[in-house]
């Protein structure tokens, strides 16, 4: 059983690593009161502007990220335009994110189709690795996991306990109460718009760039969906989004090896299991109304115009 | 400061001509992009919209796509008034679709005339079950859960592909197929019939136009109609009134599944003739930007239907004459609703005049 | 006459459907309480709105201790050191009262001093609240005091407040009183705005009256009489209701018995064990600090909220479980609170709106929508109810308060309820409506309807009611003849509960 754990959990982590990114995105979108369901969309812009920065220039992972976030940013940064300053309906806007997304990605990435990159070794960190069944699942992983969870811990530290934080729970709460105090809502909401875009197409860059280092069309296959139901089994709280993260995380992989745990399931259907996992955690969800309703950011979905 | 300020009533002008602003404005975010890769927007435009309806083929293949993509947004708008968003629509036509396709397998190959001639009418019923069925599982777990139906039907979308994709690479797979993930081809009697010889439109078309005018009258006069309204515009004046909010969503989510669901048989019976992972190329998601371009109105949906239509056979002209990757149909679509959104705000707001007195 | 703290020349803003302000001047002396007067939209919160930096005048200057001043935005009324409490409270719920007053001085602040400063202020004028406690845990009493606090943490030489009073007993209106007092007393000028007459008489130094934007005097509210100041304030006298008694047979219409719920709000109170029997010919006020479950009761009422069976009768017919549209069709009337949104939907035309509730008075037949029928309906209601300046056609929201008030009353009364809710009738609405409302009460129970009225405005439930029950914390009291309480009775049995009410919370544990 063992020799089945270890890779299982060894591999949740880099699997939970781009639901960990792109949830944080939104997690950070949402605590400012904007809904942004364009996340599969930006998370393919990321991808491909990650992956075609590698495959074209020599700036490898790090380079990769960069362009990823940049390309996350940008489609944020319509979106932003439409949902934020034009407080057009925001459902509507992030689905048109995603159709948009999931088309440039496609377009650009016609000319990748079947190429595929080196992608990253795993390193060992000192001492640590070396500890039975902890050294493999926690201490050999990629570089791009311990990033993001030190950006995990930093983005949480800055909406708990610093002033930036506040004020963005604030907007998010009662943005008209914000604006009569003199705070810049319709920024302080394009910044948290563009750091969730960022953080979501380097999760895209993520999964094309290291996770699965090829291209293929459609790539994220409904991760920034389940990235934003992610949010709601949270209850926008970043603890639980990690938890989530890692459980979604742990089912990718246990579909993946299934076959060696002797599961006869068809491939397909196994592959479905993340999807019905999503479903089932919103139904779980829906015996905690109350933890829900005390944590869901007032005004999150709602357009506003100040003056308007 | 925001450069708008409120109308004092939303404009029922803008409300017209906002989704012709936004196709104005798609035609030159278009331009700009043929430009950028080196092609002569005119002539792009020529090959784009033009020369793919400058033939009887042509025309057929344009309302073989419209009508798919019309069908589906006349059952989306319903929802979308009520304000439940059915993304998932393109599971629900390959659930209707692969149901209608179980029943051509079930009864192909019997030589009962009687079966022959219930084969498509059977198929017909079993697209709008399956696509109806895909549409109720997230209405229940809304009205039963409080799961909220975007995810959910996108969700489901995603596990109808790969049940669809687990029965033609396993149990349905055509024997003599060379293991392509694909059924045998269906025989003309579960096979819509042809309107014109040797053109691809088929009967299909008249479903679409029997719900054109179905919802046409649903909308102008049913009282349901009005009560779905009210819930998308004022889901607390709707409570108030005591319309029941499980009813909006269970007809708004069935209604809308089952549209999809005969779009569904539309191409496994036409022009697909099989079931196969190709069957819909993402008209589920296409049918969004129809209903909202269309104003989620019946009328309008054949308008943006038909526009949206000849955006795909674009794409694929464009592969063909200008080997741009068919992708660009998906770039279109997704500037579309952009625009659209972006210019829908002038309905209710206007620009803010500069002012007199500059504090 | 030493600077004025404050002085308006000449000040006007338009909307486009509106002069809002014209032409108004007037000017505050340091330690002065002076009042703005004017009833419901007579154009005092865009006036303060102004002040504040809300908004932007289209003409008019605004001079500061002497200077003139242009206020872009509320933070640069904020560093002249003009502070606002607002009527609608602008306090971030799920935040601590510190994170709030945190967030309204600006910079970095340490939130242990910051806290202890939060404390200092609220004992020195009277104003106790914890500066740990999340907002949504506190009563609008303790909200209002939240707000005054933030204010006066930042030293502000002009406090303005907007209606303040509006959801305070009248043991906590004196309260705060003191409190101002003793600000005027340290030299703050106040600028106090409200429609209560007595109020003012009580507490303010001068007022300037408004009507329709314009300023109709600048008087000392002590030397004038009720009479005189609402002369000045809608141009002749305080129109007055006629309740003459009930004829007909007294018998018991509406029985609630047993009432408790538990509402799916987690911040809601919950109603317990409520009891109440209106009878036919009756008006029965409920008064209450608003949060006390009248929102929760209205809905269990209504059956927009469902509760079991036998908790609510109508003429002995257990109705508990019915949806809204049932219980309309066996005869109860409902008005809520809100209405744009609950009561009418705001983009729809008044026809649309009339079929909202009135579709079964033969307006829809076999499921379609008999639209002749519909207009008929709503031209009806308009010429009955005097909906100026509206037809069948018009949008909802662009009606006034007052006309749209009278168009949704109108539409039910129009269906001949047996009973009759009626959530807050005439607030937000001008003096010549609020009468033609109340009148509209007053005959349609002496024409043998029960009806029920929650209201916020204690003198409205004076003048219409035969008996007033007063709801705090959930429970609703026994309903007391009108003419054997008074207000300060009633007060007293409002704040009652109010107190403990935020202690009895269950402390939220996050998961």
């Amino acid at each position: 059983m063992i020799e089945y754990l270890v890779p299982i959990l060894a591999g949740t982590l880099p699997a939970a690593t781009p639901l960990v990114l792109a949830g944080l995105g939104e997690l950070v979108t949402e605590r400012a009161g904007v809904l942004n369901l364009g996340v599969e969309g930006m998370m393919l812009m990321g991808a491909i502007a990650g992956f075609a920065c590698a495959a074209t220039t020599g700036t490898g992972v790090a380079g990769a990220l960069i362009a990823g976030a940049i390309g996350g940013a940008a489609g944020s940064a319509i979106f932003a335009v439409l949902a934020v300053w034009l407080a057009a309906n925001q459902a509507a806007s992030g689905i048109a994110l995603t159709i948009f997304g999931t088309g440039l990605s496609a377009f650009i990435g016609q000319h990748f189709v079947s190429y595929s990159l080196p992608g990253l070794q795993p390193v060992n960190l000192p001492l640590l690795s070396g500890l039975p069944l902890l050294g493999p699942v926690l201490f050999h992983q990629d570089p791009v996991v311990y990033f993001t969870l030190a950006l995990f811990a930093a983005v949480s530290w800055i909406l708990a306990r610093t002033r930036v934080g506040l004020v963005l729970r604030a907007v998010g709460e009662a943005p008209e109460a914000a604006h009569a105090l003199g705070y810049p809502v319709l920024w302080i909401r394009t910044l948290a718009v563009l750091a969730g875009g960022a953080l979501t197409g380097m999760a895209g860059a993520y999964l094309s760039t290291v996770y699965t280092p090829l291209w293929v069309q459609n790539m994220t296959a409904g991760r920034g969906w389940i990235a934003v139901a992610l949010v709601v089994f949270a209850a926008w709280k970043p603890g639980r989004l990690l938890l989530g993260a890692w459980l979604f995380g742990g089912v990718t992989i246990l579909q993946l090896q299934a076959q060696g745990l002797g599961i006869a399931l068809p491939s397909q259907l196994m592959s479905a299991l993340p999807y019905l996992a999503t479903i089932v955690a919103l139904v779980l969800m829906s015996r905690k109304q109350r933890l829900l309703q005390t944590s869901v950011p007032a005004a999150l979905g709602k357009p506003y115009l100040p003056g308007a | 400061m925001s450069l708008l300020e409120p109308r004092p009533a939303p404009s029922q002008w803008m409300r017209l001509l906002s989704p012709l602003l936004a196709c104005v404005l798609t035609l030159f975010g278009g331009a700009i992009l043929f430009w950028l890769l080196g092609h002569n927007p005119v002539l792009a435009f020529r090959v784009f919209f033009i020369d793919p309806l400058n033939s009887a083929n042509g025309l057929s293949e344009w309302l073989l796509k419209a009508s798919p993509l019309i069908l589906i947004a006349q059952g989306l708008a319903v929802g979308f008034r009520a304000r439940v968003y059915n993304i998932g629509a393109e599971g629900q036509l390959i659930a209707g679709a692969t149901l209608a396709g179980g029943v051509a397998l079930w009864l192909d190959g019997s030589g009962n005339p009687l079966v022959a001639h219930i084969t498509l009418p059977l198929m017909i019923v079993a697209g709008a079950v399956g696509g109806g069925l895909w549409g109720a599982l997230p209405a229940l777990l809304k009205t039963r859960f409080r799961a909220d139906e975007t995810l959910t039907t996108l969700m489901l979308t995603y596990i109808a592909s790969l049940g669809l994709a687990w029965l033609v690479n396993g149990p349905w797979r055509d024997p003599n197929g060379m293991n392509f993930p694909q059924t045998i081809l269906f025989s003309d009697k579960a096979l819509f019939p042809l309107l014109f010889e040797g053109l691809r439109v088929n009967a299909s078309v008249f479903i679409t136009l029997f719900a054109i005018v179905g919802f046409w009258f649903f909308n102008a006069r049913s009282f349901l109609s009005y009560q779905l309204t009210v819930a998308g515009q004022a889901p607390h004046a709707a409570r108030y009134a005591g319309f029941s909010g499980a009813r909006t969503v269970w007809f708004s989510l069935v209604i809308s599944g089952m549209c999809a669901g005969l779009a569904g048989v539309g191409e496994v019976a036409g022009p697909v003739g099989q079931l196969n992972l190709n069957l819909s190329p993402g008209y589920g998601f296409a049918a969004i930007i129809v209903a909202y371009l269309g104003r989620l109105n019946p009328i309008g949906i054949v308008v943006s239907g038909l526009l949206m239509a000849l955006i795909y056979l674009g794409g694929e002209a464009a592969q063909v004459t200008l080997q741009l990757p068919s992708a660009i149909t998906g770039l279109f679509q997704g500037m579309l609703l952009f625009f659209l959104l972006g210019a829908d705000v002038l309905v209710d707001f206007r620009l803010r005049r500069p002012r007199r007195h500059p504090a | 006459m030493s600077i004025p703290r404050l002085e308006l020349l000449n000040i006007s803003k338009r909307y486009p459907t509106v002069v809002a302000n014209d032409d108004i001047s007037l000017a505050v002396a340091p330690g002065e309480i002076h009042a703005i007067l004017g009833e419901n939209g007579a154009g005092k919160s865009t006036l303060m709105k102004i002040i504040y930096g809300a908004v932007t005048p289209d003409s008019g200057s605004i001079s500061f201790n002497g200077k003139e001043v242009a206020i872009a935005n509320p933070a640069a009324a904020r560093a002249l050191g003009i502070g606002m409490v607002f009527q609608h409270f602008s306090l971030f719920e799920s935040l601590t009262v510190v994170e709030n007053i945190a967030l309204t001085l600006g910079g970095r602040q340490d939130m242990k001093s910051l806290g202890r400063r939060v404390s200092e202020v609220s004992q020195r004028y009277g104003l106790p609240i914890d500066p740990a406690r999340l907002v949504h845990h506190l009563s609008v009493g303790e909200r209002q005091r939240v707000e005054i606090v933030r204010c006066l943490l930042q030293n502000p030489q002009l406090l303005i407040l907007d209606e303040p009073t509006s959801v305070l007993t009248p043991q906590a209106v004196r309260q705060l009183f003191h409190t101002l007092r003793r600000l005027a007393d340290e030299g703050v000028s106040l600028l106090y705005i409200s429609h209560k007459l007595h109020e003012i008489r009580d507490l303010c130094h001068s007022a300037t009256v408004l009507q329709s934007g314009r300023v109709t005097g600048t008087v000392d509210p002590t030397r004038e009489s009720p009479q005189s100041l609402a002369r000045l304030m809608i141009g002749r006298d305080l129109p007055v209701c006629s309740a003459p008694p009930y004829q007909g047979v007294i018998r018991p219409r509406l029985e609630i018995s047993g009432l408790s719920l538990t509402p799916d709000d987690p911040f809601a109170p919950s109603l317990k064990d409520i009891r109440l029997t209106l009878s036919a010919g009756e008006i029965i006020g409920i008064a209450g600090v608003s949060g006390n479950g009248q929102a929760e009761l209205l809905a269990a009422l209504s059956g927009e909220t469902t509760v079991a069976p036998e908790a609510i009768r109508l003429d002995g017919r257990p109705i508990g479980h019915y949806h809204a549209g049932r219980r309309r069709k066996i005869g109860l009337g409902f008005v809520p609170e809100e209405r744009l949104g609950r009561g009418a939907a705001a983009n729809l035309s008044l026809g649309d709106n009339s079929l909202l509730t009135a579709h079964r008075r033969g307006l829809v037949r076999h499921g379609l929508i008999d639209h002749k029928a519909v207009r008929a309906f709503a031209a009806a209601v308009i010429a009955r109810f005097d909906v100026r300046g509206a037809s069948p056609a018009s949008a909802a929201r662009r009606l006034s308060g007052g006309n749209l008030q009278k168009f949704i009353v109108g539409r039910e009364v129009a269906q001949n309820p047996q009973v009759m809710i009626v959530a807050q009738p005439t607030w937000g609405v001008d003096v010549g409506a609020a009468v033609f409302l109340r009148q509209t009460l007053l005959d349609l129970a002496r024409s043998g309807v029960a009806i029920l009225v929650v209201s916020e405005e204690l003198e409205e439930l004076f003048e219409i009611c035969d008996r007033i029950a007063v709801m705090a914390d959930g429970r609703l009291s026994e309903a007391i003849p009108t003419r054997e309480t008074d207000s300060e009775k009633i007060g007293l049995m409002m704040a009652g509960a109010q107190e403990p009410a935020s202690n009895e919370e269950v402390p939220h544990v996050p998961a």
